[in-house]
Order: structure tokens, then C-alpha cells, then sequence
């Protein structure tokens, strides 16, 4: 196991450093962050935008550029210089991760009880008329748009809100990740952030839902109708533990990899969902950076987010092979 | 059982395909059954049919479709032309309402369908037919070109496509503006890597079957093997990926638009018209938001369905067919 995880390990470092040369190439050269200022107007004097260029480190060949700029990384844990001064990268960037991460850990954990329960009873009543509605449901969650649920939670809940208390304070909040003068005692503190939590972690566990659930339904059946299954009861274990113990332990694992894989991919749903509840997270970080055509925040976002598609593969993959013997002796 | 046989003997036929011809005389010899013989094609348009949900779902498909293409012919309103009529509710002369600006929500509603279903068509096409040679490219010749091509493909997946179309289409719009078939474009090109996979993977595993040698064994070139033996018996799965990802493209196109990346102004999609009616619920106007959002689900929703058939009915082992 360990010199399968080792190998695993060192597999990934060219993808990520072919990962962050193709992320560089492209968006260095799609992100001219000296734009605003060449479309001031009055315009400003060439030697200022000079200087500016210099400072960003805009003047040298692209590949050059990429050198500096991962090796300042690796080196130096150096993200780059933004186009406002203030503007400290790998601070933002931590702060903005730690928001945006408690929104989608809970999320997914919420959606993963969900479609387990769900999988699992749609699969051992298949075809029942429990199956069926599940199934319409999951349809539509799947073709829901994320931002087009979010909106209308939200919408719901301003109403909700103005129905219950017009004047007061609301009673589910609606924007941003918390309070603006939030309570200072402990429980006061986790349960403002929790009550922030309560909406976008919604539209995000229930747009991952869907299609964990079916996924989940699909391995349970094709568990069900496996010989060892047929065996354990036929040997004259009851019901509740040939499902669980036998069955359910083994259904588990196709949902376990798609799960590590899907979850760098909730990074997208939570910028769209980060946008409508007006958090100040990764989404809005990102948002932010490209409307100021500032070059090196958005470089280290997306270095985060593919490394955690990379990360996540890995551990699906470490994941399959602890779970299924059979891929680690291959 | 021999219920079961009679029907499922087609379909056995079916997937075996080159073993059609022995199957049929086994058939023939014992004369406990009789096997009408039905070409492959009708077998699948056999099994969509008992799909109810994908029936009515094609049919919604359709009418949707005509209402964005034909509809605008027919309505006497335009989608750029504003109307004195100022936030309007749904009536006679407005079904869906007016906005703000006076601008027709029906009319507005039919162009933006339009264009999205243009987008997601051409993306999902360019995106499958690109896939497709790639996938089987490199399943075919395997080794070192099969591990070189699928890395690429990889390393495209590792990208997140929303916020790296967002990215790319920030640049262009400058130059190209409102270009819908740039940011079409753009999409396929984060999009054909997950086709690849799949096609690959199925090549792979048909590239070791009989029909595959007896072609070589024929003196036949590489080329010809790939795309006249190999491909279409992949079809199923090409024609699954293709409706999935028109139904994937609905949902990044309009995410896009509506956090103002993709369709600009002065044109529309239904991702612009639920993003400029996104406090219309709380402000009284529900309808600017409700209308193109359900057009979105719509066109998403039947899609998933279609999709959802035809895999039944190409590939009746992954998810067993409805009785």
C-alpha cells in the first residue's frame, strides 16, 4: 500500500507542474492587467505604465514569466505582486479558502447522507412508486441550474422574512457568510455563522445530490443481485445485515472515487452560489480579480483549484484501492 | 424464463452483433421460439419508445425548439424593440409580461432559447466529434501515444470550464463582441476531453474483437478501421455523451451569462434574462424571473430524460429496461 501510494504520489507532480504551465500560458496571456490603466482617460503617461509593468514583472518573455513566477512560489511561497499595492495574495487567498471550504465540506456532507439514504432505499424498492418519485426528483435537481435555485431560496426566504418580521431583524439570513457585527461570545459567534450557512449550503448539497444518489442507486443494485449477496442470505443472515454489512460496505466504493472527484468540481457551484448570497469566499475573490484584470490573484486561484482536482484524484485513487483489495494487487 | 428468452433473444443478437447469424440458426434449430429478426436499429428505437419519460420528454424537446425557432417568425414582437408597455404582467398581448425597459418577455424568452439551444447544440457536437477521433485515436494505437493524448486530456480536466471560460471570454469580448459562437467555441474546447474518455475506453476494449482482426486480416488500413469498424459500434455511447453534454452546456452557458460572462448585451440567452430578473421575485415581478428559468429547466430536464432513454436503449445492461 504504501509503495502504491508513493507512486501515486510522484505521478502527480508533472501533472500539476504541466497543470500550472498550461494555466499560465493561457491566462497570462488572456489577462492584460495594465488594460484599465491603457484605457484611462485622460490617458496616463507612458512611463507610468512602464513602471507598472515592471513592478508586475510584465516586460520579460511569457516562459520566463512562468519561471519567475513558480519558482517565486515554490521558493519563496512568493504568489505575485497584484495591481493594488494593499493587496496581500496568500493571505486573501487563505482567508477566502477557509469560507469557501466550511460551505463546501458541509455541503457534501449533507448531500452524501442524503443520496446514500436515498440510493440505498430507491435501489432495495426498485421500481416502487417510492423509486419513481425519488427518481423525478433527482431529474430535476440535476437539471436545476445551481444559480437559478439559489435565487429562488433566496427570494423565498426574503419573503418569508418580511412576512414573519417586516420590521425586525431577519430571521434567515440571506447574505453574506456572517453578521456584520457579529455576536462576540463563542455560541453567539457559531450560531450566526451557522445561520449564514443555512441557505447556500442547501443549494449546493442538493445540486450535488442528485446525481450522487443515482449513482449510488445504480451500484446498490448491481450489488443486490451479486451471487455473494444471494449467498449470505441463502446462509441465513437477516435482512438488515446482509444489507448493511454485506451489501451496503460494498456499494459504497464507485461513490466514495465519484464523490473525491466531484468535489474540486464544487468549487464552480460555490463562485455562482458565493455570488447570489454575496459571500466573501473563493467566488468572490475570483470575481473580483477579473474585474480588475489583476493577473496573479487569479493565477493562484486556479493553481488552488487544480491542485485540489489533482489532490482529490489522488485520494480517490488511494481511496479505491483501500476500499477495493483487488485494484492494489493489480 | 422463456418469456424472458423471446424477448431478450434480439437483444442478446443485438449486442453481439458479428454472432447474429449463428444465434439465429440456434433458433431456428430447436424451434422452441421463434426469433423475428429486427435490425439493431429498430431494437433501439424499440426500447426508447417503452421509455414513457423520454417520449414526452422528446416531444417537449421539440415543441421548445419550435417555439425558439419558428416562434420568432410567427410573433409579431421583436426581442430588441422596446413597447410602451412598462412591467407589465403576463396578459393577452404579452404572455410572459414585459420588463423594466418595455422590452416583450415572450419574444425576448424565444430569442434567448434560441440561442442557448444554439450554443449548447454546437458545443455538444464540436465537443463529441472532437472527442470521438481523439478518444479513438488514442485507444487504438495504445502505448506511449494513447498515455501521451489521454494525459493531455487529463491535464484539460483539471481546469475547472466555468471559471476558466470566464477567464478567456473576459479577453475576447473586447474584440469579438457578443459573440456567441467564441464562447461556443470556447466551451467544446473544455468539453471534448470527457467524450475522449469514454470513447477510449470502449475502443480499447472493441479493438481486441473478432471483426476488428477479420478487417486487418482484409488488408484494411488503420484509418478505415477506426472510423468504419470501431466508431460506430460506439455509437451508443457518442450519441449518449452528445445529449448529455448539450444538457451539461445548457447549464455552464447560462451560468456564464448570468454572472454576465457569456451572451452579452444586446443579445440575449436565458442565463442574461434570469440575471436581470434575479430580484424580481422580492420586487413584484415574478415573472421576469419565473419564465426564463423555467425554459431552462425545461430544455435541461428533457434533455436529461432523452438522455437517460436512449442509454436504456442502446445499453440495456447498465440500467435494465422498463417492462
Amino acid at each position: 500500500m504504501l509503495a502504491f501510494t508513493i507512486r501515486r504520489l510522484l505521478a502527480s507532480i508533472p501533472v500539476l507542474f504541466f497543470s500550472t504551465l498550461l494555466v499560465f500560458l493561457i491566462v497570462a496571456s488572456s489577462i492584460d492587467p495594465l488594460s484599465p490603466l491603457r484605457a484611462r482617460n485622460p490617458p496616463i503617461p507612458q512611463k507610468t505604465i512602464q513602471a507598472e509593468a515592471n513592478r508586475l514583472g510584465l516586460n520579460h518573455p511569457l516562459l520566463q514569466r512562468y519561471w519567475d513566477w513558480l519558482t517565486g512560489l515554490i521558493l519563496h511561497g512568493n504568489w505575485g505582486t497584484s495591481v493594488s499595492p494593499s493587496y496581500n495574495i496568500g493571505q486573501r487567498l487563505s482567508s477566502s479558502f477557509l469560507v469557501t471550504f466550511r460551505l463546501v465540506i458541509l455541503s457534501i456532507l449533507l448531500s452524501l447522507i442524503l443520496a446514500i439514504a436515498v440510493g440505498v432505499l430507491t435501489a432495495v424498492r426498485q421500481y416502487s412508486r417510492l423509486d419513481y418519485a425519488a427518481t423525478s426528483v433527482g431529474f430535476l435537481f440535476l437539471s436545476l441550474p445551481t444559480f437559478v435555485f439559489a435565487i429562488l431560496l433566496k427570494s423565498w426566504a426574503i419573503q418569508f422574512n418580511q412576512s414573519v418580521r417586516p420590521n425586525g431583524p431577519p430571521l434567515i439570513a440571506t447574505l453574506f457568510e456572517s453578521s456584520p457585527n457579529p455576536p462576540t461570545d463563542f455560541f453567539g459567534k457559531i450560531g450566526d455563522t451557522v445561520g449564514h450557512l443555512v441557505l447556500p449550503t442547501i443549494v449546493l448539497s442538493l445540486v450535488s445530490y442528485a446525481s450522487w444518489s443515482r449513482f449510488q442507486r445504480s451500484s446498490m443494485l448491481e450489488v443486490l443481485n451479486s451471487d455473494y449477496v444471494r449467498l449470505a442470505r441463502a446462509k441465513g443472515l437477516s435482512r438488515t445485515r446482509v444489507l448493511f454489512r454485506h451489501a451496503l460496505r460494498n456499494a459504497l466504493i464507485p461513490l466514495s472515487t465519484q464523490v473525491a472527484l466531484d468535489t474540486a468540481g464544487l468549487l464552480g457551484g460555490a463562485v455562482i452560489t458565493e455570488t447570489i448570497f454575496e459571500w466573501h469566499g473563493m467566488g468572490y475573490m475570483f470575481i473580483q480579480a477579473i474585474g480588475n484584470y489583476d493577473l496573479y490573484p487569479l493565477l493562484a486561484w486556479l493553481v488552488v483549484a487544480s491542485s485540489l482536482v489533482i489532490v482529490f484524484n489522488l485520494l480517490a485513487d488511494l481511496l479505491y484501492a483501500v476500499l477495493d483489495p483487488r485494484i492494489r494487487l493489480a | 424464463m422463456p418469456e424472458k428468452n423471446i424477448d431478450s433473444a434480439p437483444d442478446i443478437a443485438a449486442t453481439l452483433g458479428t454472432e447474429f447469424g449463428q444465434y439465429a440458426r440456434a433458433a431456428d434449430g430447436d424451434r422452441e421460439f421463434t426469433v423475428t429478426v429486427r435490425t439493431q436499429r429498430q431494437i433501439v428505437v424499440s426500447r426508447f419508445l417503452k421509455h414513457r419519460a423520454a417520449v414526452v420528454s422528446s416531444v417537449v424537446f421539440l415543441l421548445v425548439v419550435l417555439f425558439a425557432f419558428i416562434g420568432p417568425l410567427l410573433w409579431g414582437q421583436q426581442y430588441s424593440i422596446m413597447t410602451n408597455d412598462i412591467e407589465v404582467a403576463p396578459s393577452g398581448t404579452h404572455p410572459f409580461g414585459t420588463d423594466s425597459n418595455g422590452y416583450d418577455l415572450f419574444a425576448d424568452v424565444m430569442h434567448g432559447a434560441a440561442r442557448t439551444l444554439e450554443i449548447a447544440v454546437s458545443v455538444a457536437v464540436a465537443s463529441t466529434v472532437i472527442g470521438t477521433i481523439y478518444g479513438a485515436i488514442a485507444g487504438y494505437y495504445r502505448g506511449w501515444v494513447d498515455t501521451v493524448m489521454m494525459r493531455f486530456a487529463d491535464l484539460i480536466l483539471t481546469i475547472p470550464a466555468l471559471v476558466f471560460a470566464i477567464i478567456v471570454s473576459d479577453k475576447f469580448s473586447a474584440n469579438i463582441a457578443s459573440a456567441w459562437y467564441f464562447l461556443a467555441f470556447i466551451l467544446a474546447a473544455l468539453f471534448w476531453p470527457i467524450c475522449a474518455r469514454i470513447v477510449r475506453a470502449q475502443v480499447l476494449s472493441l479493438r481486441e474483437k473478432e471483426f476488428v482482426e477479420a478487417a486487418r486480416a482484409l488488408g484494411g488500413r488503420d484509418g478505415r478501421i477506426i472510423f468504419r469498424h470501431i466508431v460506430p459500434n460506439c455509437m451508443g455511447s457518442i450519441i449518449v455523451v452528445l445529449t448529455l453534454t448539450v444538457a451539461n452546456t445548457v447549464l455552464v452557458e447560462t451560468a456564464l451569462s448570468f454572472l454576465g460572462f457569456g451572451v452579452r448585451l444586446p443579445d440575449t440567452s436565458l442565463g442574461t434574462l434570469v440575471s436581470s430578473g434575479q430580484t424580481a421575485i422580492q420586487d413584484g415581478f415574478p415573472w421576469l424571473f419565473y419564465f426564463p428559468a423555467l425554459f431552462i429547466i425545461l430544455i435541461v430536464l428533457s434533455i436529461n430524460f432523452i438522455g437517460d432513454g436512449l442509454r436504456d436503449a442502446f445499453d440495456p445492461q447498465q440500467t435494465r429496461v422498463r417492462a
